[in-house]
């Protein structure tokens, strides 16, 4: 059942213009970086052969790569996941599926797979521009690898907040809207020094850099976990609570 | 019995949709609501297929509570809302497929399935069309395939001949009456005449209240109270009318022309042919005139006394 609402969701998604733009456009964008930052380190590269402990072609293309990658998935998610639920409100199809024998659980999930899968694409696609060097350099996979899973727990949580947001209205754009205030507003939330621990926490920033470190703690794994299973969470309550007052 | 309905009740707010509604559906019954716009036959509809949830109420379907299994529950339903739920972006096979497999259905039945209710609701010639691009006529028909594509035991239309022109409208009434045979239909209308091609029994709303409900058949012209208008060229007073037996109230309409209400399944033709032969009122005119399901709606939906 689940499988079937993905589907569909997928189907849908890749039969608009939207996502191929997206795609396009994030790829383009994450090439020109990259492009740069090979130059730069080309540039540097000389400098660096006489230091020990060097950092290596992963830590000076791979890891602001994926730094500029995290900006590119906050400035596209809100755009992937605006239309999930609101549009189902919007266009009156959201009445099939309140009308089949399928739970709410079920609608959340197999949407929340659809969108997470194209996010993991975005990722997919930048992955293979640092990894396209190991024709030529020596790359460290294990600082790659856990770059890679930081990226995608980073688009799961982003994508389980704007699936919840889309549940909030009818409208796409006002969902669109508020999932990017929200993500931005996580994001920046550790800018102020003085608030202390508890709102650096929050920032999924904070938890993305040891990723890009090569490190994978488990601390950091559990606030991504937590982050998406809350926002799926409130968006199963929000759709059985729509039955109610709708 | 396919479907139980117990006090059912919704508000908006201040405001009661549905209130205190109570019915059955059986197999073999095709049942209309009827009301005007705004009496709450959506709403109703709503909370039976499982979309909106009621303030109280009960809704057991098929022996199945709605509130207690909902998933069982909607296995048995197969619902239409207005307007059609359809996809836009994908084609009419594509989104008959996907609404069986919702169901439940496994993909060989699906496929199965999807080609007999093309079939059956003249869709076959638009398949692959997207759903966006049809007429408005055919997304009705997609959205019925839709709704009888899982073969439920209650199928459950709102308005569903909205949009259809005349052919399309008889064929559509054609295949409910069909439906209605093996299943239970029950569907939401504000046209008295989908009513009478269509249904087996009525229900009429009026502000979220139940205020008629029966089978059409007893609506009968000969249960009814009945109306003869006579036309005498020699007419007495109205008052020597108004003391024949049955007859509960005469108008005067001029010219020697009068409505007599009378009692129902009361034979006033006969005594008026022979009081009119026996006096001289010399009768020119005798015609019954008939207070059907129309008026009946009239009558309770407006809350008014028949007009004189």
């Amino acid at each position: 059942m689940m499988l079937t609402i993905a589907a569909r969701e997928w189907r849908s998604l890749f039969l608009s213009p939207l996502v191929w733009t997206l795609l396009a456009a994030a790829q383009g964008l994450l090439a020109w970086i990259f492009l740069l930052l090979v130059q730069d380190f080309r540039l540097l590269q000389g400098r660096l052969t006489g230091l020990e402990n060097a950092p290596g072609v992963t830590d000076l293309v791979a890891a602001p790569l994926f730094r500029a990658a995290a900006w590119c998935l906050l400035l596209i998610t809100p755009l992937l996941t605006m239309r999930l639920f609101s549009e189902e409100r919007r266009a009156r199809t959201f009445d099939l599926l309140l009308s089949a024998p399928v739970g709410t659980a079920d609608m959340v999930f197999g949407k929340y797979l659809s969108v997470v899968l194209v996010l993991w694409l975005v990722v997919g696609l930048a992955v293979l521009m640092p990894l396209s060097l190991s024709f030529g350099a020596t790359l460290d996979f294990g600082k790659l690898l856990a770059g890679t899973l930081g990226l995608g727990l980073l688009a799961a949580g982003f994508a389980a907040a704007g699936l919840y947001l889309s549940t909030l209205t009818a409208q796409p754009m006002i969902a669109a809207a508020a999932t990017f205030g929200v993500l931005l507003g996580f994001w920046i939330v550790d800018l102020q020094e003085t608030t202390g621990r508890l709102f650096g926490y929050l920032s999924p920033l904070r938890h993305y850099d040891g990723f890009l470190l090569g490190l994978v703690n488990s601390a950091d794994l559990a606030y991504y976990l937590l982050f998406s299973a809350t926002f799926l969470g409130l968006a199963i309550r929000r759709l059985d609570d729509l039955r109610l007052r709708d | 019995m396919l479907m139980q309905v117990e006090q059912l009740t919704r508000r908006y707010g201040e405001t009661r949709a549905v209130d205190d509604l109570n019915f059955t559906l059986h197999r073999g019954q095709v049942l209309g609501l009827l009301g005007p716009n705004g009496a709450g036959k959506s709403t109703t509809l709503r909370m039976l297929a499982g979309v909106l949830a009621p303030d109280a109420g009960r809704i057991v379907i098929n022996g199945v509570d709605l509130f207690d299994q909902p998933r069982r529950a909607k296995q048995a339903i197969g619902y239409l809302p207005e307007p059609p739920p359809l996809y836009h972006e994908l084609t009419v096979d594509e989104q008959l497929h996907y609404s069986a497999r919702l169901h439940g259905l496994s993909r060989a039945a699906s496929r199965q399935a999807v080609a007999h209710v093309k079939e059956r609701c003249g869709l076959t010639e638009v398949g692959r069309r997207l759903t966006g691009n049809l007429s408005r006529g055919y997304q009705q028909r997609t959205g019925i395939a839709q709704a009888i594509l899982h073969d439920p035991p209650v199928i459950i239309l709102d308005e569903p001949t909205v949009g259809l022109d005349p052919i399309q409208l008889r064929e559509i009434r054609t295949l409910i009456r069909t439906l209605g045979r093996e299943h239970g239909v029950i569907l939401s209308t504000h046209l008295l005449t989908e009513v009478q091609t269509t249904c087996s029994h009525v229900q009429i709303l009026r502000a979220g209240r139940q205020v008629y409900s029966g089978a059409l058949a007893d609506l009968e012209p000969r249960q009814q109270p009945g109306r003869l208008l006579i036309g005498l060229n020699v007419p007495p007073p109205v008052s020597d009318l108004a003391e024949l037996p049955h007859v509960t109230q005469v108008d005067d309409l001029g010219e020697g022309r009068f409505r007599i209400h009378h009692a129902p399944g009361a034979l006033l033709h006969r005594i008026l042919v022979e009081l009119a032969y026996d006096h001289g009122w010399d009768l020119w005119e005798l015609t019954p005139e008939r207070l059907g399901l129309e008026q009946i709606f009239f009558d309770l939906t407006v809350g008014q006394e028949t007009a004189a």
